[in-house]
Parts: structure tokens; C-alpha cells; sequence
């Protein structure tokens, strides 16, 4: 059981809350996700990663988009409500040191995860760019708060809303072809933009972070549904992962298993990875 | 396995029974060995391919009474011999034999815990079974005194009567144990270790209790309201849980004896980890643990379709791979769930199968088509990345391998292919690594299992572990023995330190 303390929409269907999670507010650390069920009996059982964390007040930060039934059924609940069944922090916390350059793309809600782990690589010493990017200006989330975070900062909305008209991967490919191109890359949004970073740094060897978000439902190692195949083996991302090298995984058979269920429950984020798929095909 | 309906059965033994108890002389051996072996009533093999509903159906008393008229009482005891935790066999069957069904509850309760668990799910016909003097003098061990369904017969009459005796809990002492894994090792060291008078606290990870047998074991072989009845008489006596608490993340398992005041730790983690067969496609849609695909269709309801709200894969044609109980759990649930044709694709041969003969005569009742001497090559997806076919390899039986059975060896040029939606991989499972990953000082041996000494004791101090995590995927009747044993290594632990106390104040 967990209190909602504090609730607010960030763009049209995306939410923030925090959450009553002393233990888990003391434990996590930057890359890990925690998993809630808004039903327990019936409901499901969703993984979402941590995006901030107060110790002192003993609270975590969940940022959400609106995309099936579990995130509906979350956004309908108010402050005061109690979520049944939250468990975490789960996954390995993000590897942080001082690599020296580090470029943090964040893509849509992927900004969210972004976060904590932009604010940890600059406490360790970094040079920390940040590329944050949407659709477009609605759905642009936490710009205040990673700019702050950001020795270089860019915004970039697909159609040209607000700051650059780009798709993230451009000043992406700007950075490596600097010299000194930068110590590494952590690519974090929808598996497509992920995917299409990946493939942008690897012409210039930048190892890239990316964080996955695959199916899950335990969230323990127990049954292996967040599988995914990185190099030559197949990784559990609930317990190997969430972040791997993603030069190595292999993001298309990750996107035909995230939609596994796609005949049962079709969901506004497919037509959304469609989107992207296209807009990056065409881009490249 | 019976084909006559539950009322044809118990007439039958009414009447049998009665004959018998208006007999003057008391029953000799030879009369013993010509009253039949009772069948178990069960639900119709076609009805309940479409329901969750238990299958075995359980003794009346009648069929109990005649079914216990059938044990010799033997002075060796080898069904004693060859149970696991020893109960006292023909001790509680003569009580229901003499209609005293209380005493036969209080007998097996001496050494067993869960008796309408066991009595569902342990092997039997390896175990008590196997070596019992009637099975033996019948040549059949299908005829052995049903030890399994007397067990069961006795525990669902305890719980039926509503007053189920809670266990003496001696005087508060003030210490604190914690247990992490909910499953059977870990509710019988909360028991054994509570009814000293210690504080007791279970971790775990998931929102509800039971371990793999809530979340593996299907509700037609073991309903939920008896885990539920078992959790509820450790709540009586003060058992406290919490769930959603992953220990190592949630908290550090040091973290539970340092900081957070408990005086000794169990790990019940279990096993966990599913393999897979590291064959091309296995990453398709439509490929599946056991784990995964029992987990949503029991623990997260995706049975009940359109009331859960985790979905589960739509599946016509079924492969699962494997022999043991989680495939057959599988497999059943696959006819349950809607699947058309399913088939269990078995390396060995029937002989060879580790799971529970009845739950392999049910299979077939239920449709399912056994391919024995057989084995997945690479599975093929269509266009989608979904599942499409499945191309298999015949194998033949070698030589013994270090198990004693015989070592299946591929036929070269054997492929064929079959067409199924849906690969199910039920292989085994290795250790969560969980646990020994954020606890370093804990060692493991190279499968991952914690190392222990005969008490149950890891290579930390205070630390024990037991079950699953420690034997690799076993049975509930040897993971409740470990658990058992380190209760009492607990226990002593704990009163060494209360009389350390008492001394020094
Ligand atoms: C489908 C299936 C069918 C089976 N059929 C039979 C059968 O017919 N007969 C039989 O005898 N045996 C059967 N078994 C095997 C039997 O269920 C197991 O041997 C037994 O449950 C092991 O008990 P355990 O207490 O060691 O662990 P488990 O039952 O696995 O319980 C471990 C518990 O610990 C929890 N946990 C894990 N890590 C953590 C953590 N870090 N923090 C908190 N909690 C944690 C898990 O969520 C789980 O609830 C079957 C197994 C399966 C999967
Ligand atoms: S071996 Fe069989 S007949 Fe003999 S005491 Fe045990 S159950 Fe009864
Ligand atoms: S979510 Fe089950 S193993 Fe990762």
C-alpha cells in the first residue's frame, strides 16, 4: 500500500506523482523502476521507473503516460488515494562515474528516467549534454529541471513547436563528430528512438547506455518474460538490466515482443511506436 | 484415472463397507488384500477442460474408511521409511480405519504441516508408495495403499470441521526472526519458529502468498483457499507478513540483522530462474516459460479473461517442452485456456517423466499428445516475429548417464516440423540470483545455490537458507524437511542466547 502525496498532469497525458515509499525512497538508485498493480487482485502488474526520490519526506517520483488500461486506471486516482501494490526498487542501479562527456538523450517520457541518472553523472564529476525531445511542445516534460542539470542543453519537438525541429538523433550525431567526440551516450524514450541512437553512435564507437522497458511481470527474474537478446545471449531486463549496451541489443525482435498482446489490448502507444518508426525510417 | 462418476464409487464402497463392519471375525491380511483399491472420484475428464475447478475430488468417508481397511499395519514400516519428514504412516490411517478422525489429523500434524498440501501434490508413488507391502504383494504400485489421498482425505475433514486447532505458542521472547520467500520452505520455519515464542516476520516479493504453489502450481491440483487457510492459521498465531518486499532491494539482507533488529534470517527464495533451451526463435512471440505463462494465468487471474487485466497469448496449437509437473501444469492449463491441440515434446520416454503419474494420466484424459523421444531444434516465426513452427529432432535411449536413466541420444536426420502459435519451455529452473548478488558474504556453488551445513546454516553467521534455492527445483514435501531443520537450528540458536541473557543479568 502506498499514499498518492502529490499529483500532477505534465502534458496532455502525461502525470507525475509522488508516492508514500519510505523504504524504496532510501534504497534506489538512479536507473531503477519500481512495479505497481492499481488493483490487486485483477489488476496488472506495471513497471515504471523511479524519477526522482526525497528521503526525508519518504517519497518516489513516478512519471506516467497514459497508454492502456493499468496507466488509465492510474491517472484516475487522486492525492490521498492509497496504490495497492508497489513493490521496488527493482533492476541495477544506472553504473555511474567520471567518464568526462556524457550525452543524455532523453526522448518523450523517457525524460523522466533520464533524470536521476543526468543529476547523478554530473554529481560524479561529468560534462553532462542533455538532448531532450517530443512530438511536440505539449508533450515536452521536465525542461526546467534538466536544463538545470545541463553543461550544454537542447530541446528538439518533431515539428518544429518549440526549440530545434529535429528528431534527437541529428544533434546526436553532431556531438560525435566533434573532436573529442564524447565518452559515452544514455539514450533513453520509445525502443525506436532508442534503436535509432544506437545506430547513430556506432559509426563513431560513443558506448551507448539505453534503458529498456519491456514487458514484465514479476520483476524478479522469475519468469522471463522481459527477455531480450543482447549480444550473443539473452539478457533478463528486470534483473540483468534495465540498461545494456545498445550497440548489442537487438531492438526489433524487442519491439515484436512488446507487442505480444497487441490483437488483445490495442493501445494508443503502438500507434504511436508506428509513428515513430516511420518518422526515424525516413530521417535515416 | 477413474471412469466410473463419484456416486457410482461411493455406492459402491457403502455397500462394501458395510458388508464389512457386519462381519464377526475381525479382518485377516487376506481379506485386507481383496478389499479394492479405492478410486479417486474426479471431475468429468470433458467438463473440466474448460474450468479451473479441482480435478481430484477427495474421499468420502466411506471410501477413506475402506481405503485405510486396506493397510496391514506392517512392523516394518517402509512407507515410513521412504517418506521424506516420517510421518507415522499406518499410525494415522489406523486412526481413520477406527473412524477417529481427530487423532489421525493430530498424528500426521506431529511432523507435517501441510498435510492437504502434500497430500495433493507429493510424489507418492516414489515415495510412501513406492515400497508399501500391498503395493508390492499386488506387483502393482498403482495398488498401494493410497497413503497420498488418506493424507488429504484427513487434513480437507480437519479444515471442513471449521475449528482447526492453532498450535500452542509458547511465551513472548522477544526475538525476531526474519523469513524471506513465501513458499513452503519459508511458511514452516515461520511455524516451527514462532511456536517458540519468537517474533516472526515473512518477506515477499509478491503481492500474495504461497510461493510456487500460488503462483506455479494451477488451482485444478491445489486450490487457493487451502494456501489461504494455511496462511490464515499463521496469522492466528501472530505470524506477521509483508508482502511486495523484495529483500536485497527493497532491503539489504544484512540490513534485516544489522540494522533492523532480527536475531537470525531464513532464505526460502526458491528456484525462480527459468532456463531455456538456447535454440534459434526462442525470443519469438509466442515463446514461454512455464514461469511466465502459469504466473499470469494463476497469480495475476489472466484466467478469468476480461476480468484481468494482464492478457494472456490467445493460443490454438501448444508445444510444451519438458516432462515434469510444471509442464504438465502447463499443458493443462493451455486445454483450459482454450488451446485446441497441445503436445508435450519429451526428450525420454514415459518411463523416464519426473512428474506425478496422476498428473500424467490426467494430461492424457484431457487430450494432451505425448511425443516421446523427441526434442526442439529451432522454432520459426512468420513475418511478425510470432511463432509459426516448431522443428523438432527424434531422439533414441543410450547408455545410463549420472542420474541412472537412460541418456536420450539424437537420431541424425530425424528433423520434422510441426505447426504450432505457441512454444512453452518447461526445462527447470536455476536459483534467483537475487539475493546472493546484493549479498556478497554469501556464497553459492556454481548453480547459484547457497551453500549450507546438515543444520540448514550458510557461510554467514545467523544466516540459514532451505528449500529450492538451496536443493535446485525439488518438491514441497523436501523443501518443508530443510525448512523444518532449520527451524530448529534457529530455535537453538535463539534459546543459546537466552540463556547467555539470563546468565549475565
Ligand atoms: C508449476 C510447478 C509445479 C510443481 N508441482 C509440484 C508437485 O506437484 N509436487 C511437488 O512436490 N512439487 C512441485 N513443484 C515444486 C515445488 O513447488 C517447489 O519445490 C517448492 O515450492 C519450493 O519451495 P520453496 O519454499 O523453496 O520456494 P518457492 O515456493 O519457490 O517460494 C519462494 C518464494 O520466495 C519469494 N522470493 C523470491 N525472492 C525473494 C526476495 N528476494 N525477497 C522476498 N521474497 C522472495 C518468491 O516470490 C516465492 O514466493 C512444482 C513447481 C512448479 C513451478
Ligand atoms: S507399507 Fe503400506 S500396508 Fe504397510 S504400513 Fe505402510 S501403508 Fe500400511
Ligand atoms: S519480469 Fe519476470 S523475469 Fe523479468
Amino acid at each position: 500500500m502506498s499514499k498518492i502525496l502529490h499529483k500532477k498532469k505534465l502534458s496532455e497525458s502525461v502525470y507525475l506523482m509522488r508516492l508514500d515509499a519510505p523504504l524504496i525512497a532510501e534504497e534506489r538508485q538512479a536507473g531503477q523502476f519500481i512495479i505497481l498493480q492499481v488493483n490487486e487482485d485483477l489488476g496488472e502488474r506495471i513497471p515504471l521507473t523511479i524519477a526522482d526520490a526525497d528521503i526525508e519526506e519518504g517519497s518516489i517520483t513516478i512519471i506516467f503516460q497514459v497508454v492502456g488500461k493499468s496507466t488509465t486506471l492510474l491517472a484516475a486516482l487522486n492525492e490521498g488515494d492509497e496504490i495497492p501494490v508497489l513493490v521496488g526498487p527493482l533492476g541495477k542501479p544506472t553504473h555511474i562515474d567520471n567518464f568526462g562527456t556524457v550525452v543524455c538523450v532523453g526522448g518523450g517520457i523517457g525524460v523522466a528516467p533520464l533524470h536521476p541518472i543526468a543529476q547523478a553523472m554530473k554529481q560524479a564529476g561529468n560534462k553532462v549534454t542533455i538532448i531532450i525531445g517530443a512530438r511536440n511542445k505539449d508533450l515536452l516534460i521536465l525542461e526546467d529541471e534538466m536544463k538545470k542539470i545541463a553543461d550544454e542543453f537542447i530541446v528538439c519537438t518533431d515539428d518544429g513547436s518549440y526549440g530545434r525541429k529535429a528528431l534527437v538523433t541529428e544533434p546526436l550525431k553532431e556531438l560525435c563528430e566533434l573532436t573529442p567526440k564524447p565518452d559515452m551516450a544514455i539514450a533513453i524514450g520509445p525502443p525506436v528512438m532508442m534503436k535509432f541512437c544506437a545506430e547513430t553512435t556506432r559509426p563513431y564507437d560513443v558506448h551507448t547506455l539505453v534503458s529498456l522497458n519491456t514487458i514484465m511481470v514479476d520483476g524478479t527474474g522469475m519468469c522471463g518474460g522481459c527477455r531480450v537478446n543482447v549480444g550473443d545471449d539473452i539478457k533478463f531486463v528486470c534483473v540483468d538490466g534495465p540498461e545494456f549496451d545498445g550497440h548489442q541489443v537487438d531492438f526489433d525482435n524487442m519491439i515484436s515482443r512488446l507487442n505480444s498482446y497487441r490483437d488483445i489490448e490495442t493501445t494508443s502507444h503502438d500507434c504511436e511506436l508506428d509513428k515513430q518508426v516511420k518518422d526515424l525510417e525516413a530521417a535515416q | 484415472m477413474s471412469h466410473m462418476t463419484k456416486e457410482e464409487i461411493n455406492e459402491k464402497a457403502k455397500l462394501l463397507l458395510e458388508d464389512l463392519i457386519n462381519r464377526e471375525e475381525p479382518l485377516k491380511t487376506k481379506d485386507r488384500m481383496k478389499i479394492p483399491a479405492q478410486l479417486m472420484p474426479e471431475q468429468d475428464e470433458f467438463a473440466r477442460r474448460h474450468n479451473l475447478d479441482e480435478v481430484s475430488m477427495g474421499y468420502t468417508m466411506e471410501e477413506a474408511k475402506l481405503e485405510a481397511m486396506r493397510c496391514l499395519q506392517c512392523v516394518k514400516k517402509t512407507c515410513v521409511a521412504d517418506c521424506p519428514v516420517l510421518i507415522d504412516i499406518p499410525g494415522f490411517i489406523k486412526h481413520i480405519a477406527d473412524g477417529d478422525m481427530q487423532s489421525a489429523a493430530d498424528e500426521i500434524k506431529k511432523v507435517s504441516l501441510l498435510p492437504s498440501i502434500c497430500g495433493r501434490v507429493c510424489p507418492q508413488e516414489v515415495q510412501c508408495q513406492q515400497n508399501c507391502t500391498v503395493g508390492k504383494a499386488l506387483k502393482d504400485v498403482d495398488k498401494a495403499v493410497a497413503i497420498g489421498r488418506l493424507e488429504r482425505f484427513v487434513a480437507d475433514w480437519e479444515r471442513a470441521t471449521g475449528n482447526i486447532k492453532l498450535p500452542e505458542v509458547k511465551p513472548e521472547t522477544g526475538k525476531k526472526v526474519a523469513i524471506v520467500g513465501s513458499g513452503p520452505a519459508g511458511l514452516v520455519v515461520a511455524a516451527d519458529v514462532r511456536r517458540e515464542g519468537h517474533h516472526v516476520t515473512i518477506f515477499e516479493a509478491f503481492h500474495k502468498l504461497g510461493g510456487v504453489m500460488r503462483y506455479g502450481i494451477p488451482e485444478f491440483r491445489l486450490p487457493n483457499e487451502i494456501i489461504d487457510q494455511e496462511i490464515d492459521t499463521l496469522r492466528k498465531i501472530g505470524v506477521e507478513f509483508k508482502t511486495n518486499f523484495v529483500v536485497g532491494r527493497t532491503r539489504k539482507l544484512m540490513d534485516l540483522l544489522n540494522k533492523d533488529g532480527y536475531d537470525a534470517v531464513f532464505v526460502g527464495t526458491g528456484a525462480g530462474l527459468p532456463m531455456f533451451m538456447k535454440i534459434d526463435g526462442e525470443n519469438l512471440v509466442g515463446v514461454f516459460s512455464a514461469n511466465e505463462y502459469l504466473t499470469r494465468a494463476n497469480l495475476m487471474r489472466a484466467f478469468d479473461k476480461g476480468k484481468a487485466d494482464t492478457p494472456i497469448y490467445n493460443s490454438k496449437r501448444v508445444a510444451v517442452l519438458g516432462g515434469g509437473n510444471v509442464a504438465m501444469d502447463a499443458a493443462r492449463m493451455a486445454v483450459r485456456l482454450g488451446a485446441e491441440k497441445v503436445y508435450v515434446v519429451y526428450r525420454r520416454t514415459e518411463k523416464e517423466m519426473p512428474a506425478r503419474v496422476e498428473e500424467v494420466g490426467h494430461a492424457k484424459e484431457e487430450g494432451i499428445e505425448f511425443h516421446f523421444l523427441q526434442n526442439a531444434k529451432r522454432i520459426f516465426g512468420d513475418e511478425k516475429g510470432r511463432v509459426k513452427a516448431m522443428e523438432c529432432l527424434r531422439y533414441e535411449l543410450g547408455e545410463p548417464d549420472d542420474s541412472g536413466r537412460r541418456r536420450p541420444v539424437v537420431i541424425p536426420g530425424s528433423e520434422f516440423t510441426i505447426d504450432v502459435d505457441t512454444v512453452i519451455v518447461a526445462i527447470g529452473n536455476g536459483s534467483n540470483p537475487l539475493i546472493s548478488q546484493t549479498t556478497p558474504e554469501l556464497e553459492v556453488n556454481k548453480w547459484g545455490n547457497i551453500k549450507v551445513d546438515e543444520n540448514q546454516k550458510t557461510t554467514v553467521d545467523r544466516i540459514y537458507a532451505g528449500g529450492d534455492i538451496v536443493l535446485g527445483a525439488v518438491t514441497v514435501i523436501l523443501a518443508m524437511g530443510e525448512g523444518r531443520r532449520a527451524a530448529n537450528s534457529i530455535n537453538q540458536v535463539l534459546a543459546e542466547d537466552i540463556e547467555k541473557e539470563a546468565k549475565r543479568n
